[in-house]
């Protein structure tokens, strides 16, 4: 195994871990405040085609991007509308996000199946990452970039701002929140459009970059892997981070194991290896003590009447 | 004439389609033949689906006012695909094609109740007086695909994404394999088995996985577009399967294998109409039209040309067997004897791999 080889592997678990890190950290926000949206994969889906449908009409990626992030945005709106001012059951208004999704993807992007997307450039010119080493680091485009400083910046948010506690707050006692004053329908409302438009951008990068054209079901599940990613990070960004990068891995290694003739370790084990982590991380959260720290957000997925 | 229907509009439709013919009987001297068509994918699929589509649209362009043809799409495999294909049957369709090999149980029982209404299933082998089954020859364009790949490749090593180890797949492994090793004696195939049919993502993964490993001509056997693309990426060149992948990957893509199902749409469709419809099992390949290649891309020389068009003149006219012996598996025992070739029940039977391929 050569440095050629070691490098190549280790962009495309960055490539593979980018738009699971994008959607999970929009859902995690989501979550915070106390709203699950289940509808992470159909959201990915409105993403993926409007970005292909933008890029392919007009040529500009970035208006792609914007659009994208936009849908989502619109995606998850639309949950919020059903289940924060409707109060509609949060779990089948996700679900059926999820098969909205897939339908009008697959219905808008009729005209737009099969044909090449021109794939997002790279941030840093050529020469920068011309030697292998630095290719790991500087040879990707701006969603990969984008996406850690998110985390961070997330990270921030949550723990460091006012902003932040207020929208914690809303998550963990949402009437204690209300009696405070904080208006908690209109944070969970701003969590969870900023949840679809990370999404929707979660799905630009696979229109965009990862596999660049438009195809009904272009996402295939990944959506349901960030949901899980939120849960074993137990809704901590630092811990989101990691996983994004250690699920990519294991759905990288799967393949390359293949590709290497490794019998070791059963390429199926790795395949179902991001799943076995999540329902570990769970089983040690509900375990007690050590878990304490990871619980999911108290008032997660309920719904708020206001009494007073 | 064409004809969309979801599930949902179909059902008030069937129910006064079925009073009519109650009604009317077999008397049709004018009114066109209703032909019904089942699909497991979306038509916009870009691959399995959109062929049998472009098949049901040849035959209207074919028949023109001579047949009525409609589709149901994205049928789920089991259960609910009875209740498409009765619906069908129920809306006066005298010739339903189900295009999936999951559709195939629940068309032998559907047609057990409408014994008059005649049923063509793909790719399975359950027949009855009134089920015909059909199916295409594929490996005949890996056949092409292992020539060019040998003649191309530098490292002598192809990638192949390949979904489950079924005989339809395994052949056509084997059969690229053993065409590629009829120009490059040391030429090696590296299989990778993703587990599934459609999850593009996985497949660009795989083909970077694979061109790690020193391939440099990439081969599928799976629906999407992505492992062509990610080919291009790097550099490098490959194969489209099932329709024309030119247009996501026109540096990259070499050629295609093109399901091409019209043909035989249309040529069941005129047996139906002249009272000719006889049940049968159809294996069609090149020289009925049924399996053809796509355009020719850049990275093709004009040896490359010229080879695969001799090739597919070759086996057009049944000069060129999928394979002859002798043919060793990969542990070195003979599995076809010096001189003789696959036989089309072998090929259907196929779960060994010949010597070359790895993974």
């Amino acid at each position: 195994m050569n440095a050629t080889i070691v490098v190549s592997i280790a962009m495309s678990i960055v490539a593979a871990a980018t738009p699971l890190l994008l959607a999970a950290l929009g859902e995690l926000v989501a979550e915070k405040s106390g709203t699950l949206n289940l509808g992470v994969e159909g959201m990915m889906l409105l993403g993926a085609v409007s970005a292909a449908i933008v890029a392919l009409t007009t040529g500009d990626l970035w208006l792609a991007a914007g659009a994208a992030a936009l849908a989502g945005a619109l995606g998850a709106g639309l949950f919020a509308v059903l289940t924060l001012s409707l109060t509609a059951n949060q779990v089948a208004t996700g679900l059926a996000l999820t098969i909205f999704g897939q339908g009008v993807s697959s219905l808008v992007g009729k005209d737009f199946v099969g044909r090449e997307v021109h794939r997002l450039p790279e941030v840093f010119p050529a020469a920068l990452a011309e030697h292998p080493l630095a290719r790991v680091l500087f040879g990707y485009d701006a969603f990969v970039y984008f996406s850690v400083a998110a985390a961070l910046a997330v990270a921030w948010f949550l723990s460091r701002t006012r902003a932040g506690l207020v929208l914690r707050a809303v998550g963990e006692g949402d009437s204690s929140a209300h009696a405070l004053g904080y208006r908690v329908i209109a944070v969970r409302y701003g969590a969870s459009l900023f949840g679809g438009a990370m999404a929707g951008l979660a799905g630009a990068y696979f229109s965009l970059s990862l596999t660049p054209t438009w195809a009904v079901g272009l996402t295939a599940g990944r959506g349901w892997i960030a949901l899980a990613l939120v849960t074993f990070s137990g809704w901590r960004p630092g811990r989101l981070l990691f996983g994004a990068y250690l699920f990519g891995a294991m759905m990288i290694f799967e393949l390359q194991a293949k590709a290497f003739g490794l019998t070791l370790v059963p390429p199926e084990a790795l395949a179902m290896a991001p799943y076995l982590a999540t329902i570990a991380a769970l089983t040690i959260i509900s375990a007690g003590r050590a878990g304490a720290n990871l619980r999911a957000p108290a008032c997660l997925g309920k719904p708020f009447r206001a009494t007073a | 004439m064409g004809m969309k229907m979801d599930r949902r509009g179909f059902i008030g439709a069937a129910g006064a389609a079925a009073a009519t013919a109650a009604i009317g009987g077999p008397a049709r001297a004018a009114a066109p033949l209703k032909v019904g068509f089942v699909y497991t994918g979306p038509i916009g699929d870009g691959g399995y689906t959109f062929q049998h589509n472009l098949g049901r649209l040849a035959l209207d362009k074919a028949l023109g006012t001579a047949v009525k043809t409609s589709f149901v799409e994205n049928v789920a495999e089991g259960p609910d695909a009875e209740r498409v294909i009765r619906q069908l049957a129920q809306a006066g369709n005298e010739l339903i094609f189900t295009t999936s090999f999951g559709f195939m149980d629940q068309t032998i029982k559907v047609a057990k109740a409408f014994p008059k209404v005649h049923f063509e299933h793909a790719t399975g082998y359950k027949r009855a007086p009134n089920v015909a089954t059909y199916n295409a020859r594929f490996y005949q364009g890996r056949q092409v695909q292992g020539q060019i790949a040998a003649m191309l490749s530098k490292s002598g090593k192809a990638g192949y994404i390949a979904s489950f180890p079924i005989p339809e797949v395994v052949m056509g492994i084997n059969a690229f394999t053993v065409a590629a090793r009829k120009v490059n004696p040391k030429f090696v195939t590296k299989v990778i088995w993703v587990n599934t049919w459609y999850d593009p993502a996985k497949e660009a993964d795989a083909a970077k996985a694979l061109m790690d490993q020193g391939c440099d001509v990439m081969c599928q056997h799976t629906d999407s577009v992505a492992p062509l693309q990610a080919a291009q990426t790097r550099g490098i060149v490959g194969f489209g399967q099932s329709s024309d992948m030119s247009k996501a990957a026109p540096k990259a893509c070499l050629t295609s294998t093109v399901d091409s199902w019209g043909p035989y749409y249309i040529r069941r469709a005129k047996e139906q109409i002249a009272g000719a419809w006889k049940s049968a099992d159809t294996w069609g390949g090149m020289a009925a039209g049924m399996v053809t290649l796509g355009a020719y891309g850049p990275g093709m020389t004009a040896d490359a040309k010229a080879a695969a068009d001799k090739i597919v003149a070759e086996i057009k006219a049944h000069k060129l067997p999928a394979m002859v012996g002798p043919i060793k598996d990969r542990t070195g025992v003979v599995k076809i004897a010096a001189g003789a070739k696959a036989e089309d029940k072998d090929l259907l039977g196929m779960n060994w791999y010949v010597e070359g391929v790895e993974g």
